[in-house]
């Protein structure tokens, strides 16, 4: 690092020192607390608070959930970026600006809908009723709220990777006579494996840490309509803070995983691209 | 579907790709949200005027929107000093620490709703070293400023970072070899360059902020009048089968998050138009 223009060391290491002092402070405390708390009565209490069977099936629950909307947003994702990249429509902005929707509604508006659509006081709660179907404080509801809540994540990560490709590669494809699944599964995803690996990590990390809409759809039936994130504040409310802490650190966990997978993923397309100045944030910043 | 109709291309699947692009958009996201405001449409204007104006829901307001925006202020100030770090000095464990300004988006709010407010809980790691000099943080309004300061973080930091990179090295040099110092070269050169993406991160957060959730009932203590936020109030109502009065906050909060969203496009516009014409 030669710059012309940079200030004295002073200032440099009072500004380093300053912004470090503010990450300590808001991020790595309380991520350092987490884990400290889950062990502050030793590893077996720990591990009593995993096994329990209103976590394990928290756990499956959460697995569920996470296991229907990632790959129903991951399908929406790939149709909605071969339509908006490759095409030229019109409309194609206001198609963008809606499929944004999500990230700028309340989580606690996502769970809200659902519940004036399909609880009992909804517009279709009635009928659901009558048929006996539970959608709302059950199973079907937590899935929609993920499904809400994660819907434009890779979609988002794979518009602007796959506009900037272009459509030459898939053009020379079918001219030279491949079927479009063979362009698609030959060209194309291996252009955006990693965009679509990075979109699939975000999207299962807030799949699996979502607390807001859940906890509006969810109705908290211990065993049965609890996802981590909800047993994690049962437990907390309990003043059970060990337990609580316990089943808290493997989603801390997860993010952790997150944040590697998503560095590697970056460090990759940087490799693969060399320009280092599009590295992906706009998933993140949406 | 004539909005739809595209240009001739040689490439297969527009047709599909798009209809079910449509067709998904609208099951999930458009109908649900459009028969909530459908049902708040067929309230009378007078039951609705009743329910804004109630005296809880307009200290929610208050307290959500002030304690967004004291959040979001810490956000610009901290989250340009850490984007400048990052981008202009080295120092060790940088890339740990770039990682790291993700944390809030990985973090589920519900962990980070705990993790805070043990921290800041009178006998907590730091509440206990704020209590003697008579700072209270837990179950505050400015608990609620400390989780959606965590949150908020990211949006300021990566919105500014990329800007701080593409920054042009030589019009500093021309500042400071025309004497300028270098707190005028930030000040008058660095900074204006600066406030599109500065303004964008500090909307972005700000709307986060307002509509935030889990990282906030834990510490707030959700004291009617207090220490309640919009969206716990919304979550107060339809735990007491008050669907008008849940729908009617959720109208309303759903309008300013579009109205926030609109802001952030035209700043981002704005930023564009900045980055790419020197």
């Amino acid at each position: 690092m030669s710059h012309t223009v940079r200030e004295t060391a002073i200032v440099r290491w009072t500004l380093i020192i300053l912004a470090l002092l503010f990450m300590i402070l808001f991020l790595v405390l309380p991520l350092a607390l987490v884990f400290v708390q889950a062990l502050e009565k030793g590893v077996t209490a720990y591990w009593k608070a995993l096994a329990d069977p209103d976590a394990v099936s928290a756990i499956k629950l959460t697995v569920i959930a996470a296991a229907i909307a990632v790959p129903a947003n991951l399908v929406f994702g790939i149709a909605a970026s071969w339509a908006i990249a490759k095409f030229h429509f019109r409309g194609k902005n206001v198609l963008l600006t809606l499929i944004d929707v999500p990230f700028s509604v309340s989580p606690v508006i996502s769970g809200l809908i659902y519940v004036l659509l399909f609880g009992l006081q909804g517009w279709l709660g009635p009928w659901l009723y009558e048929h006996d179907i539970q959608i709302v404080f059950a199973v079907p509801g937590i899935v929609l709220a993920t499904i809400f809540v994660t819907f434009p994540f890779v979609a988002r990560e794979l518009i602007p990777l796959m506009e900037q490709q272009g459509t030459e590669e898939e053009e020379a494809a079918i001219l030279l006579g491949a079927s479009g699944i063979k362009t698609f599964l030959r060209v194309t995803i291996p252009n955006i494996k990693w965009g679509l690996l990075y979109g699939v990590i975000l999207c299962n990390a807030r799949a699996m840490g979502e607390f807001g809409a859940v906890s509006v759809v969810s109705g908290h039936v211990r065993g049965q309509t609890n996802t981590v994130p909800l047993h994690v504040e049962i437990l907390y409310n309990e003043y059970n803070f060990v337990a609580a802490f316990a089943v808290a650190s493997i989603l801390a966990f997860l993010a952790l995983v997150t944040l590697m997978l998503k560095s590697f993923v970056e460090w990759n397309t940087l490799r693969v691209q060399k320009k280092p100045d599009q590295i992906n944030t706009e998933g993140l910043t949406a | 579907m004539p909005i739809l109709n595209k240009r001739h291309s040689v490439l297969p699947g527009f047709g599909i790709a798009a209809g079910y692009t449509v067709l998904y958009l609208s099951l999930i996201v458009l109908m649900p949200l459009a028969a909530m405001a459908l049902r708040a449409a067929t309230m009378s204007p007078g039951d609705i005027w009743a329910l804004i104006t109630d005296a809880r829901v307009i200290a929610a307001c208050k307290l959500s929107f002030g304690a967004s925006f004291a959040a979001a202020l810490v956000n610009i100030v901290f989250g340009l000093l850490v984007a400048w770090v990052l981008v202009r000095y080295s120092f060790p464990g940088k890339h740990i620490v770039d990682a790291l300004v993700d944390l809030p988006f990985a973090l589920p709010t519900a962990v980070a709703g705990i993790a805070l407010t043990t921290l800041y809980a009178p006998n907590g790691w730091l509440g206990k070293l704020l209590a003697p000099i008579g700072i209270k943080v837990a179950y505050t309004p400015l608990g609620i400023i400390v989780a959606l300061t965590f949150i908020g973080l990211p949006f300021v930091v990566r919105t500014v970072q990329p800007v701080l990179e593409d920054l042009d090295r030589e019009i500093e040099e021309a500042a400071m070899s025309l004497g300028a110092t270098r707190l005028q070269t930030f000040l008058r050169v660095l900074l204006p360059s600066v406030l599109p993406a500065l303004l964008a991160g500090f909307a972005m957060a700000f709307a986060r902020a307002v509509g935030e959730y889990g990282s906030v009932v834990f510490i707030s203590g959700n004291m009617p009048m207090k220490t309640e936020i919009l969206p716990l109030l919304i979550m107060t109502k339809l735990e007491q089968f008050d669907y008008a009065g849940a729908t009617v906050i959720g109208v309303l909060m759903l309008v300013i998050s579009f109205v926030l969203l609109f802001i952030v496009n035209l700043l981002q516009r704005w930023s564009g138009n900045r980055a790419t014409s020197h």
